[in-house]
């Protein structure tokens, strides 16, 4: 085959870069899971500090209960009180993909420059979409499996009810929101690298308010009832996808009616329309910055070499 | 260095070098340090613009086993970088299997490889096995091909038994073996080298030149340009060699001619006591350069010299003497590859 002939095959060209995804996506689907010390970090860890939060909503509810004698008070105190304790529970399962678009998307590229990986990736014949599409789809698959372990030890530990009426719509709302997600992380993972010569502390940075902000451990509608500064904090949490998400997936898994119906940023339809808007300008974002970390590195003898 | 090249008598065109560059130059923009200023008359404290490549131009045949030998900071991985896509030259033109290293790398980046001495590249998570095969799907080799390739180089290069070993557990050697399978498991048409050696033991190190050379030699089309500065592995393995200093090519040609080239000259080596002064060597009449090693476990000095001919030897004895030092050992010998760059740049390799 001719080396024109070669380039024009479209073929050719989808087949190298798909074997580049799973090529990529390899070492974090199974060696990753290759040390059983993740059980104790990644799934076990993560339940303390929901526990923590299911103590204190759980107290709270007991506070409550121990004034009301209405039975319609009585089942509204503990309906309540299972949708903060389910919303802990499914901001704790969120909480490992934001990290893991943290610490293994975003802050990967710098990593890769560490380890001396990064110019053999540049040197490579496959798509840079390629090389973090694989990393956010081994990612993905990896946090799914301690995803799905906190979701199960919360049920399982906590007996928190959900009430999912549309799991169809749920499942969409939490794909476009990894989607969306990993899109960031993968924005982020060019951009770091440009910013960030030490990408430990950028992604410290963006923990916590993070946290506080996308409303990990609390409905994030109920930040606009914080005077003066709280719908300003909810909006700014809402351009990171998980907060989006994690509201949409409450009001999907407890009832829209749940607290009330008073405590949602938006609707389900409006929160998957801007999830899907975020997904794609994300996307297309990484898309040119990596171009643009490409040429810089290429450009400027840096960026992507060791001890540069 | 123009006419030392052997004409190619081919345009790009007709066929294709496998490495063409001319005029190639490289200059990095330098680090800037910029502190606070203390007096209005402080200015920015850095270095300046460094000239890494200076107007290379170099053709490397198909199916040639071509080294770069020069000391550290000689320009050898610039210029590999930039054959390998992976830097842009400031000025002049770079061409790898016929294609613009600066406007058409795709083509380029299918048919090259690279392995560097010391690579630390890969997961020590995953096993070696896993690793090389994770590489090789970034060229889309077909799984199938990719491990059958795999499992024939790991038992030419005596990894074998290290196959589900993972990657963390190996030694530095294994390691570098790994690497090379690497390199090899994509079926590059050109590989870049670069120290592929560095700091493995004899018997590793053997095991991977004898390889190389190999590959080479007994497959049409194959092309390997190699950077060191062991001049033994050079001399052994190359078709032809361009010495490389300080972003210039000095000479290029076979290593038998580059030797040949120095060949009225005549060698001597020297292991002494240490000295104080060692300059004033060079103005021994007859002294045509020469190049000056402390070896501080042994406290000892090696000195190389190119002479016209035996005649200031004695000169040589007598200014050692006279700093008290003591001659160990002296000895007249055939020109080595060491010799030639000594006898162009003044000072040796090391």
């Amino acid at each position: 085959m001719t080396e024109v002939a070669r380039r024009n095959d479209l073929r050719a060209r989808i087949a190298l870069n798909l074997r580049a995804m799973v090529g990529r996506a390899y070492p974090r689907v199974i060696g990753a899971n290759r040390e059983p010390s993740w059980i104790i970090f990644e799934a076990f860890l993560p339940l303390l500090g929901i526990a923590a939060y299911v103590f204190i909503y759980q107290a709270l509810g007991e506070r409550a209960l121990a004034n009301a004698t209405d039975p319609a008070k009585v089942a509204e105190i503990q309906a309540n009180t299972n949708a903060l304790i389910a919303s802990v529970v499914l901001g704790g399962t969120m909480v490992a993909f934001w990290l893991n678009v943290l610490w293994s998307m975003a802050s990967q590229l710098y990593w890769e420059k560490e380890i001396g990986n990064l110019q053999l990736y540049m040197m490579a014949p496959m798509s840079r979409m390629a090389l973090l599409g694989g990393m956010a789809l081994g990612g993905m698959f990896m946090t799914s499996v301690r995803a799905v372990s906190t979701l199960a030890a919360g049920v399982l530990v906590f007996g928190v009810v959900y009430r999912i009426v549309d799991p169809l719509t749920l499942l969409a709302v939490f794909f476009v929101t990894l989607i969306a997600l990993y899109g960031m992380g993968m924005m982020f993972a060019s951009l770091y690298l440009l910013w960030g010569r030490e990408a430990w502390h950028l992604s410290a940075l963006m923990e916590e308010p993070i946290f506080f902000a996308s409303g990990f451990y609390f409905p994030i509608g109920g930040l606009t009832r914080v005077p003066v500064w709280g719908s300003a904090v909810a909006i700014a949490g809402s351009f990171i996808p998980a907060g989006l998400g994690l509201d949409a997936m409450r009001q999907l898994a407890l009832g829209p009616t749940a607290f009330g119906g008073q405590m949602w940023l938006f609707s389900v339809d409006v929160e998957l329309a801007i999830l899907l808007v975020l997904a794609v300008v994300f996307l297309v974002l990484a898309r040119y910055a990596l171009a643009y970390l490409e040429v810089l590195a290429k450009r400027e003898g840096k960026l992507t070499s060791r001890h540069q | 260095m123009g006419d030392r090249i052997p004409a190619g008598g081919t345009t790009r065109c007709d066929m294709p070098f496998a490495v063409e560059t001319r005029d190639l130059t490289r200059i990095f923009a330098g680090k800037k340090r910029i502190r606070r200023k203390r007096h209005a008359s402080e200015g920015e404290d850095g270095s300046g613009p460094v000239t890494a490549l200076d107007h290379v131009a170099m053709e490397i045949h198909d199916g040639e086993l071509f080294g770069l030998l020069g000391p550290n900071g000689a320009g050898k991985t610039t210029l590999i970088k930039i054959l390998a896509t992976l830097l842009l030259p400031t000025s002049g033109e770079a061409y790898v299997a016929g294609h613009d290293v600066a406007k058409d790398p795709f083509p380029i980046r299918q048919q090259i490889n690279m392995v560097c001495g010391g690579e630390t590249s890969g997961y020590g998570l995953l096993t070696t096995r896993e690793n090389i095969w994770m590489f090789s799907q970034f060229y889309g080799v077909p799984s199938k091909v990719s491990k059958a390739r795999i499992d024939e180089l790991m038992h030419v290069f005596g990894l074998w038994d290290k196959r589900d070993t993972k990657v963390r557990m190996l030694s530095t050697g294994q390691r570098q073996k790994m690497n090379m399978i690497r390199g090899f498991v994509t079926d590059p048409s050109i590989l870049f080298l670069d120290e592929p050696t560095l700091g493995l033991d004899v018997n590793a190190a053997r095991v991977i030149r004898d390889y190389v050379m190999n590959w080479v030699r007994k497959r049409t089309g194959k092309t390997v340009l190699l950077t060191t500065h062991y001049m033994m592995e050079a001399d052994e393995m190359c078709d032809r060699i361009a010495i490389i200093d300080r972003g210039k090519i000095l000479a290029c040609d076979t290593p038998a001619n580059l030797k040949r080239m120095i060949r009225h000259d005549t060698t001597f080596r020297l292991e002494v006591d240490t000295l104080h002064d060692v300059t004033s060597f060079g103005s021994i009449r007859g002294v045509k350069n020469f190049s000056h090693r402390e070896d501080i476990a042994t406290n000892r000095a090696h000195l190389t010299f190119i002479l016209e001919d035996e005649s200031p030897v004695a000169e040589i004895l007598s200014r050692i003497t006279t700093q008290a030092s003591k001659v160990h050992s002296l000895q007249k010998s055939e020109p080595t590859l060491e010799d030639v760059f000594i006898s162009m740049v003044g000072r040796g390799l090391e």
